[in-house]
C-alpha cells in the first residue's frame, strides 16, 4: 500500500493550499487555495478508509457538499466585494484595523 | 351582689355618655345636653340602687366578732387582685364556726363604740389589665361604703348641675364640649373613687385633673382663664410627684402590690414597717396639699374660679377637690400608724388642715368677687375634713364631706344666679346689692345654705362640724376621741368663727343695701332655681343621717347610721374610736358661730363698731395686715416672683452660660473635628487609594487594548496566517505530547 505516497501528496497539497490563501491578493484564488486545503483532507479521510472502514468515503463526501455550498456562498462575496468596490484584491478589504 | 360586681357599669354609662356627646350632640336638637342628662340621670338612679343594696348587705350580716369573722367578711374580695384579703379570708373560713362564737361573746366590740360593731364585707372584682414579667396589673371596683356614698354625690350633684348648666351656658360657643367634658369628668371622678389598687387611683386622679384643667380654660379665648387652667394644672403637678412617689414606696412596702385592700391590712397589722409608712404617708399628704387646696398649695383653687360656675360647684367644691380626702380616707391605715395619729396630740396632716381651715377663711374676707370667697370658703371646709382625717375622727371627715356637698353646690350654684342676673360679673361690691327681693328664691337658698356652712343648729353643717370638734378630743370632757389636739380645737373654732362671719358679710353685698350694678337684675328660671332648692334642702337636712349616738331618745336605729353603713369595720381599717357627742361643745359650736354671724351683721348691717370701719386707711398696724390678706399672704408672690424669679433669673443665666460655652463649645469641637477627618479621608484615601484604584484599572486597561490594537490590522490573510501558525504550534505540541 501507497500510504506514505498518498499522505505525502496529501500534505503537499495542503501546503500549497495554505501558501496560496496567505500570499494571493486574488479573492477569487484565495478561494481556489481553499478548495486545494479541503481536498488534501478529503484524500487523507479516503486513505485513512481503506484501514478503517467506510466512514472515511462518507465524511469526504459530505466535505465536497460542504465545500460546494462554501464555495457557493464565498464566491457570492467575492462577487459584492467587486460590486462595492471595482476589485477583488482582498489587500484593500481593511476596514476591520484595529 | 349584682350591682357591686357589676358597679363598673357607672363610670361606662358616663365615659360612654363623653363619646356620644362628642360625636352626635352638635346634631342633636338640645346640643348634646340631653344625652350627657340621660346618661348621668341614670347614673343616678344605678348609685341609689346600689346605695340600697349597700343598707340591705350590711343589715344581713352575719353576726360574729374576733379576727375569724374580720378574715370571712372578706370572702367577697377576688383572690387574683388581692392575695393578702384572700389569705385573710381563707383563714376566716376555716374558723369561722369555732372562733366566730367564743369572740361573739367577748364585749370587745360593744366596748369600742357603745354598740355592736360588725366586720364590714367589702365587694371587689377586678380584670387583668395587663402583665409585666410576673406582676400582674389589675383593674377593678372596690364596693363599700365609702365608696357607694361617693357614688351618689357626684352623680347626684353632676344631675343637677347638668339640669343647672343647660339654662346658665345657653348659647355658648363651645356649648357641646362643655357638656362632653362635664361627662367625662363624672365618669374619671366614678372611676377614682371606685379604685381597686391605688394604680387605678393614679389613673383616676388624673383623668379628673385634665378635666378640671380643660374646663377651668373653657373660655380660654381670655389670657387669665387660660393662666388659670395651667396654674391649676401646674399646681397639682407639684402634688402628683408625692402621689406617685408614695404609690411606689407603698407599692414595694406591702410586697409589691397596688391593692388597697392588701396595702390597708399589712398596714392595719404590722405588716409594714412605721417608717415606711411615715415616708408613704408624708409624700401622699403632699399629693392632699395640691389637689384638695390645702397650704401651701392651695393657690390654683382660688384662681380656678376662672371656669364656669356650674364646673366650680361640681369640680371645684363637691367632688374633684375632695379626692385628696378621699384618698386619704381609702388608705387610712396607712395615715393612721404611718402618722400615730392614736393618742398623740399633733401630726403633719392635722395641723396642715387645721392651717388651712383658719388662714383660708380669713382670705375670705378681702376678696370682692363672691366666688372667690366661696372658693376660699371651700379651701377652709377642706381644711376642717383633713384635720378630722388627721384627728381619727374618719367618720366626721366623710360625713363634712357629705353635707359640704351639698349646701357648697348649692352656695356656688346661688353664686352662678346672682351674676346670670347682674351681667355675668361675680363682683359683689361693686355689681350687687339689694337683690334679696328680686331674686327670692336665689336668696333663701343662698341663706339656708350659708346657715348650714356656718354651722347653725339644726343645719346639717352644725353635725358634721361638731362632730369634727369633738373628734379633737381636747375640749374638756370628751369621751372617745382619739387623741388630745388641742391646737387643732382652738383654731378650728376660729376657723368657724371667721366663716359665719364671712358668709354674713356676702350676704350683705349681695342681697342688702341699694343695688349697685347696672340693668336690670332678674330671678334666674327654673332650670337653674331647682337645683337650688334641693341642694339647699339636702344642705338642710342631710344632718338627719348621722344623729349622735348620746340621743337615746330616738328610736332604735336612727344615730349614727352614716358611721354605721359608710365607715368600714374589719382588718383593712384601724380600729378608730368615736368621740361622743358633748352637748357643751355643741354649744360653744353654736356659739362661735352666732357670735361670727352676729358681729358681722351689727358691722354691715347696722354700722356698728363705727370705729373699725375704714380701719386699715387709718391704722398703719391694721392696713398692714390687711394688706397680707389681700396679697393672700404673698403665696403667689413667692412662687412666681422668688421661686421662679430664681429660676428665670440665676438658673436661666447658668444655663445659657452652660449651654454657650460647654454644650456648644463640646458640639463645635465634635463639628471642627468631624470636618477635619473628613478632609483628610478626602485627602489620602478619597483621592488616592479610591481613585487611584480606579484610575489604575481604567489605564491599564488602555494600555492593554493600546498593545492589543496591533494585532487587529484588519487584513484577513495575516489573521490566517496567524491562525495556520497557531494550529501548526498545537499540532506540534499535540504530536510531541502524545506520542
Amino acid at each position: 500500500m501507497l500510504l506514505n505516497q498518498f499522505l505525502l501528496l496529501s500534505a503537499i497539497l495542503f501546503t500549497i493550499g495554505v501558501y496560496g490563501v496567505i500570499v494571493r491578493k486574488n479573492g477569487v484564488l484565495v478561494l481556489m487555495s481553499i478548495e486545494l486545503v479541503l481536498n488534501a483532507v478529503n484524500i487523507n479521510l479516503i486513505v485513512f478508509s481503506t484501514y478503517w472502514g467506510i466512514a472515511g468515503q462518507v465524511f469526504a463526501l459530505f466535505t465536497i457538499a460542504i465545500a460546494a455550498a462554501e464555495v457557493g456562498v464565498g464566491l457570492a462575496i467575492v462577487l459584492l466585494i467587486y460590486r462595492n468596490q471595482r476589485s477583488v484584491d482582498i489587500d484593500e478589504l481593511d476596514e476591520m484595523k484595529g | 351582689m349584682w350591682f357591686f360586681t357589676h358597679v363598673w357599669i357607672i363610670p361606662a354609662l358616663m365615659a360612654l355618655s363623653f363619646l356620644l356627646i362628642l360625636f352626635f350632640g352638635k346634631k342633636m336638637p338640645k346640643k348634646g345636653a340631653e344625652i350627657g342628662i340621660v346618661f348621668v340621670g341614670a347614673a343616678f338612679v344605678l348609685a341609689l340602687l346600689t346605695g340600697g343594696n349597700w343598707i340591705a348587705w350590711s343589715n344581713d350580716n352575719p353576726e360574729g366578732h374576733g379576727p375569724a369573722a374580720e378574715g370571712a367578711a372578706l370572702a367577697n374580695v377576688d383572690p387574683s387582685c388581692s392575695s393578702v384579703a384572700a389569705e385573710a379570708a381563707a383563714v376566716g373560713e376555716g374558723v369561722e364556726q369555732v372562733e366566730g362564737k367564743t369572740a361573739a361573746s367577748e364585749p370587745a366590740g360593744a366596748e369600742k363604740g357603745g354598740h355592736e360593731e360588725v366586720a364590714t364585707r367589702p365587694v371587689v372584682s377586678c380584670v387583668n389589665w395587663f402583665e409585666n414579667g410576673d406582676q400582674t396589673i389589675s383593674i377593678g371596683t372596690l364596693v363599700d361604703g365609702q365608696s357607694v356614698l361617693l357614688l351618689i354625690v357626684v352623680t347626684l350633684i353632676s344631675l343637677l348641675v347638668h339640669v343647672f348648666s343647660t339654662d346658665y351656658v345657653h348659647g355658648d360657643r363651645r356649648y357641646t364640649h362643655y357638656f362632653a367634658f362635664l361627662s367625662l369628668f363624672t365618669a374619671s371622678m366614678l372611676f377614682f373613687v371606685l379604685s381597686e389598687n391605688t394604680l387605678q387611683m393614679i389613673v383616676g386622679w388624673e383623668l379628673v385633673g385634665v378635666c378640671s384643667f380643660a374646663l377651668i380654660g373653657h373660655w380660654w379665648e381670655e389670657k387669665p382663664n387660660s393662666d388659670a387652667a395651667l396654674k391649676a394644672f401646674l399646681t397639682n403637678r407639684v402634688g402628683d410627684i408625692g402621689l406617685l412617689v408614695g404609690v411606689i414606696v407603698l407599692y414595694f412596702a406591702a410586697g409589691k402590690s397596688f391593692s388597697i385592700l392588701d396595702l390597708n391590712i399589712l398596714a392595719n397589722e404590722g405588716g409594714i414597717s412605721h417608717n415606711l409608712l411615715l415616708i408613704g404617708s408624708l409624700c401622699l399628704i403632699t399629693a392632699v396639699m395640691s389637689k384638695s387646696g390645702q397650704f401651701i398649695l392651695h393657690t390654683w383653687l382660688p384662681d380656678a374660679m376662672a371656669g364656669p360656675t356650674p364646673v366650680s360647684a361640681l369640680i371645684h367644691a363637691a367632688t374633684m377637690v375632695v379626692a385628696g380626702v378621699y384618698m386619704v380616707a381609702r388608705l387610712y391605715p396607712v395615715f393612721f400608724e404611718g402618722l400615730s395619729i392614736s393618742g398623740s396630740s399633733v401630726n403633719a396632716l392635722s395641723m396642715i388642715g387645721a392651717i388651712t381651715a383658719l388662714f383660708g377663711a380669713m382670705l375670705a374676707f378681702v376678696q370682692k368677687d363672691i366666688k372667690k370667697v366661696l372658693a376660699y370658703s371651700t379651701v377652709s371646709q377642706l381644711g376642717f375634713m383633713v384635720t378630722a382625717l388627721g384627728v381619727g375622727a374618719w367618720t366626721a371627715a366623710l360625713f363634712h364631706l357629705f353635707t359640704h356637698a351639698f349646701f357648697k353646690a348649692c352656695l356656688f350654684l346661688g353664686a352662678g344666679s346672682l351674676s346670670h342676673a347682674c351681667h355675668h360679673s361675680f363682683n359683689m361690691v361693686d355689681d350687687m346689692g339689694g337683690l334679696r327681693k328680686i331674686m327670692p328664691k336665689t336668696f333663701w337658698t343662698y341663706l339656708v345654705a350659708t346657715a348650714a356652712l356656718a354651722g347653725v343648729f339644726p343645719l346639717s353643717g352644725f353635725w358634721s362640724k361638731d362632730e369634727i370638734l369633738a373628734g379633737t378630743g381636747s375640749f374638756p370632757g370628751t369621751q372617745g376621741a382619739n387623741g388630745e389636739y388641742h391646737v387643732m380645737l382652738v383654731m378650728l373654732l376660729l376657723a368657724a368663727f371667721c366663716t359665719a362671719a364671712y358668709m354674713t358679710r356676702t350676704i350683705w353685698y349681695a342681697f342688702y343695701g341699694e343695688y349697685r350694678g347696672h340693668g336690670t337684675p332678674h330671678e334666674s328660671g327654673p332650670r337653674i332655681t331647682t337645683p337650688l332648692i334641693i341642694l339647699a334642702s339636702l344642705g338642710a337636712i342631710a344632718g338627719i343621717v348621722n344623729l349622735p349616738a348620746a340621743f337615746d331618745f330616738l328610736p332604735e336605729g336612727a344615730q349614727t347610721r352614716f358611721e354605721h353603713y359608710v365607715e368600714p369595720v374589719g382588718l383593712y381599717f384601724p380600729a378608730i374610736t368615736h368621740a361622743g357627742f358633748n352637748p357643751a361643745l355643741a354649744v360653744v359650736s353654736v356659739l362661735v358661730g352666732l357670735a361670727g354671724i352676729g358681729l358681722a351683721y351689727l358691722y354691715f348691717f347696722k354700722d356698728a363698731f363705727a370705729g373699725l370701719h375704714g380701719l386699715a386707711e387709718r391704722n398703719k398696724v391694721a392696713a398692714f395686715f390687711k394688706n397680707i390678706l389681700v396679697n393672700k399672704y404673698y403665696f403667689d408672690w413667692l412662687y412666681t416672683t422668688v421661686i421662679v424669679g430664681f429660676v428665670k433669673g440665676p438658673l436661666a443665666r447658668a444655663a445659657n452660660w452652660f449651654s454657650a460655652n460647654v454644650i456648644d463649645g463640646l458640639v463645635n469641637l465634635v463639628g471642627k473635628t468631624a470636618v477635619g477627618s473628613g478632609n483628610w479621608v478626602y485627602k489620602n484615601v478619597d483621592q488616592k487609594v479610591v481613585d487611584g484604584a480606579v484610575n489604575g484599572a481604567g489605564s491599564s486597561a488602555s494600555g492593554v487594548g493600546a498593545m492589543l490594537r496591533l494585532t487587529q490590522t484588519g487584513r484577513i490573510q495575516q489573521y490566517a496566517a496567524l491562525f495556520f501558525a497557531a494550529v501548526a504550534i498545537l499540532a506540534g505540541v499535540f504530536v510531541v505530547v502524545i506520542g
